[in-house]
């Protein structure tokens, strides 16, 4: 590691527990969702923290970022809170949408984040969009897209891409490329060289990085932002990665060859990360209480949303428009 | 007043919002140089600089999410699609993203944009060009529709869609650019939306149309009354949310309901309104819509889909007798 960051320990591993927090917090939402507790789906981040914790501790808070539907990792490390994302995924009182979103539409725009995105790529074209008004507004903010491998074959992604070059706009596009849409292997759906290609084909600077190295996201995020930031115009990072988990909680992935997983558990960052700060300062035993601590915040969180009180159904009647606002059929009952 | 087009009125609504409020900036297709398809943009680049008048690669789904981003971090985009069939491409960007954003965020977010895409027949440009797809959007939560029919409306509609925090899908009818109408300069103030406009009174029948079909409906009226009809006819304007209580008003005086549009009148906006007047009044009801086909490219083909002024008075005298 001949990164300076060798100078600063405390940074690491507060990078470090972010991604432990979103760890046990994917753990949490699995499990409650087995347990019946919470609906719908659940697109866990599990294997990839290193990218969404690398990316955001190099923003800042008014910077904006767009994700997908496995944006529970990018919410935290964007300093959303993980108390209301909980009440969110339990479709509760208190939750960051009150319950009206669930797991897929997780924002908080308090902090520029600006939603999770239910449909793949729609997030691309939002981004630039967002870059626009950075630009018309005088601001210096820029705007990071999350998205994954499988939506670089959807037509907004390639749009996407030719709109932030054409106007050179402050947009920084990380695919994370965990190699399976869904239960789909991406490369044997995908046409040419890449992802990082399809990006250099629109005169894009693209890095691929090794996603699961905490260190190299943080150095790699910290150089492209300050050129995007200082005018440089848009670039993408390819950030190589492996999904742990299935597409969601209630798919096995069976599909998948388990001396793959085996390899990749080898690769993940936790561990690796883990390793780092053993080697720089810290104690075992620090690690096991920063771990537990996540843990019982999570788990608070929990057993919160457990006994949270259900948002009552007149609220599904708010919040959709100002012009034509619907009643509630029961209001007068 | 001063006589000027429905493309001229709605030029001079965005240069006045745009004046008024910095954070109004418009993106399409051939602003700059065109002016626009219809002339409704002329000028405006020289005049506000490439980076309010943005003239866009042919990319309808960013065009539509540009704007949504755009909108969510702050400012007020105008997303010019030039025909409501090329916004088909960016139906998601609209339905999925804008129409929800606030919703599904639990009211973190407004989406203040304008989605402007022209509906109707112009003449000739067959079945690619010349839908009437508004049905579409009224049937989403979260959109607010408009299909102006004036040069004034025009004008006046469309300052209330710029500055509505609602996402707004505005219809205009490409039939009508270049139709003249009286426009009071002077008078600044938006006309409000989900009010409709009363443009002939009338005690036999009440006629509710839009766009340009409302033009079609007052020369009925007009005909009618040779035959000792007297018709009041009633531009919606807008259609969600639609002046429910101007037409049950109408409509409980006259006791008879007919509803024209040029849309396809299966599935169509106007069995929403005829079904609930019969709903509520209990009075005869009726709509003229278009057959269910692709429209044609050839004249006699064209005016075969078109509800024509014979139809509308036939239609009318079956009512009345």
């Amino acid at each position: 590691m001949s990164s300076n960051l060798a100078n600063e320990p405390a940074r690491v591993a507060e990078m470090f527990r972010k991604m432990v927090l979103i760890r046990s917090f994917e753990e949490a939402a699995g499990e409650a969702f087995h347990a019946g507790h919470v609906r719908g789906s659940v697109h866990q981040y599990i294997g990839q923290e290193s990218i969404a914790v690398g990316v955001c501790a190099n923003l800042r808070e008014d910077d904006y970022l767009t994700s997908n539907h496995r944006g529970h990792g990018h919410s935290i490390a964007k300093g959303a809170d993980p108390r209301a994302m909980m009440l969110e995924l339990f479709g509760r009182v208190g939750g960051t949408s009150d319950g009206k979103g669930g797991s897929m539409h997780i924002a908080d725009f308090s902090v520029g984040m600006l939603g999770a995105n239910g449909v793949i790529a729609d997030g691309c074209t939002m981004s630039v969009g967002a870059a626009q008004a950075i630009r018309l507004l005088g601001d210096d903010k820029i705007v990071v897209n999350f998205i994954g491998d499988g939506g670089i074959n959807r037509g907004p992604f390639m749009e996407a891409l030719n709109w932030a070059k054409v106007y050179e706009l402050p947009v920084l596009f990380i695919c994370e490329n965990n190699q399976i849409a869904a239960t789909t292997t991406t490369h044997l759906v995908t046409a040419g060289e890449g992802i990082a290609a399809r990006a250099e084909s629109f005169g894009m600077p693209a890095t691929t990085i090794d996603g699961n190295d905490l260190f190299e996201v943080d150095r790699t995020v910290a150089r492209v932002v300050a050129e995007i930031r200082t005018g440089g115009g848009p670039q993408l990072i390819q950030a190589m990665t492996y999904r742990l988990r299935g597409h969601f909680a209630h798919d096995e992935a069976g599909y998948r060859d388990l001396a793959e997983v085996e390899a990749a558990l080898g690769r993940e960052p936790i561990a690796r990360t883990e390793a780092w700060l053993l080697e720089n300062g810290m104690t075992a035993d620090e690690i096991t209480t920063l771990k537990a601590e996540a843990d019982s915040e999570i788990i608070g969180y929990v057993e919160e949303a457990m006994n949270a009180p259900w948002p009552d159904g007149k609220l599904a009647f708010s919040d959709v428009q100002d012009v034509g606002a619907p009643s509630y059929p029961g209001a007068d009952q | 007043m001063t006589a000027m087009t429905y493309a001229e009125a709605a030029r001079l609504a965005l240069q006045e919002e745009m004046a008024r409020d910095p954070k109004v900036w418009a993106l399409g297709e051939d602003l700059g140089y065109e002016g626009g398809m219809a002339g409704q943009y002329d000028g405006l680049q020289a005049e506000f600089g490439s980076d309010r008048i943005v003239d866009t690669p042919i990319s309808e789904s960013t065009i539509m999410g540009a704007a949504v981003g755009a909108a969510l971090a702050g400012t007020r985009p105008v997303a010019e699609m030039r025909f409501s069939d090329f916004a088909m491409c960016a139906v998601s960007e609209l339905v999925n993203q804008a129409a929800k954003a606030r919703y599904m965020f639990g009211g973190q977010a407004r989406v203040p944009l304008v989605a402007r895409m022209p509906i109707g027949i112009r003449g000739g440009i067959a079945a690619q060009h010349s839908q009437s797809p508004e049905a579409w959007y009224v049937h989403t939560p979260g959109l607010v529709v408009v299909t102006p029919s004036t040069a004034a409306d025009n004008r006046g509609l469309l300052k209330s869609a710029i500055r509505c925090d609602d996402p707004v899908v505005y219809m205009e009818h490409k039939g009508l650019w270049g139709v003249v109408g009286e426009v009071d300069e002077d008078d600044e103030e938006p006309v409000p939306l989900g009010v409709a406009a009363k443009v002939c009174s009338g005690d036999d029948i009440t006629i509710v149309s839009w766009a340009a079909q409302i033009g079609v409906a007052a020369l009925a009226a007009d005909a009618l009354v040779e035959d000792g009809i007297s018709a009041e006819v009633i531009d919606l304007r807008t259609l969600y949310p639609w002046d429910r209580d101007a037409v049950m008003n109408s409509a409980a005086r006259t006791g008879r309901l007919l509803v024209v549009h040029e849309a396809v009148r299966i599935g169509g906006f106007g069995g929403e309104i005829a079904s609930d007047v019969a709903e509520t009044l209990g009075i005869p009801v009726a709509r003229l819509g278009g057959e269910r086909i692709p429209i044609p490219f050839s004249v006699p083909l064209e005016d075969a889909y078109k509800i024509k002024v014979d139809r509308i008075v036939a239609r009318v005298r079956e009512l009345v007798a």
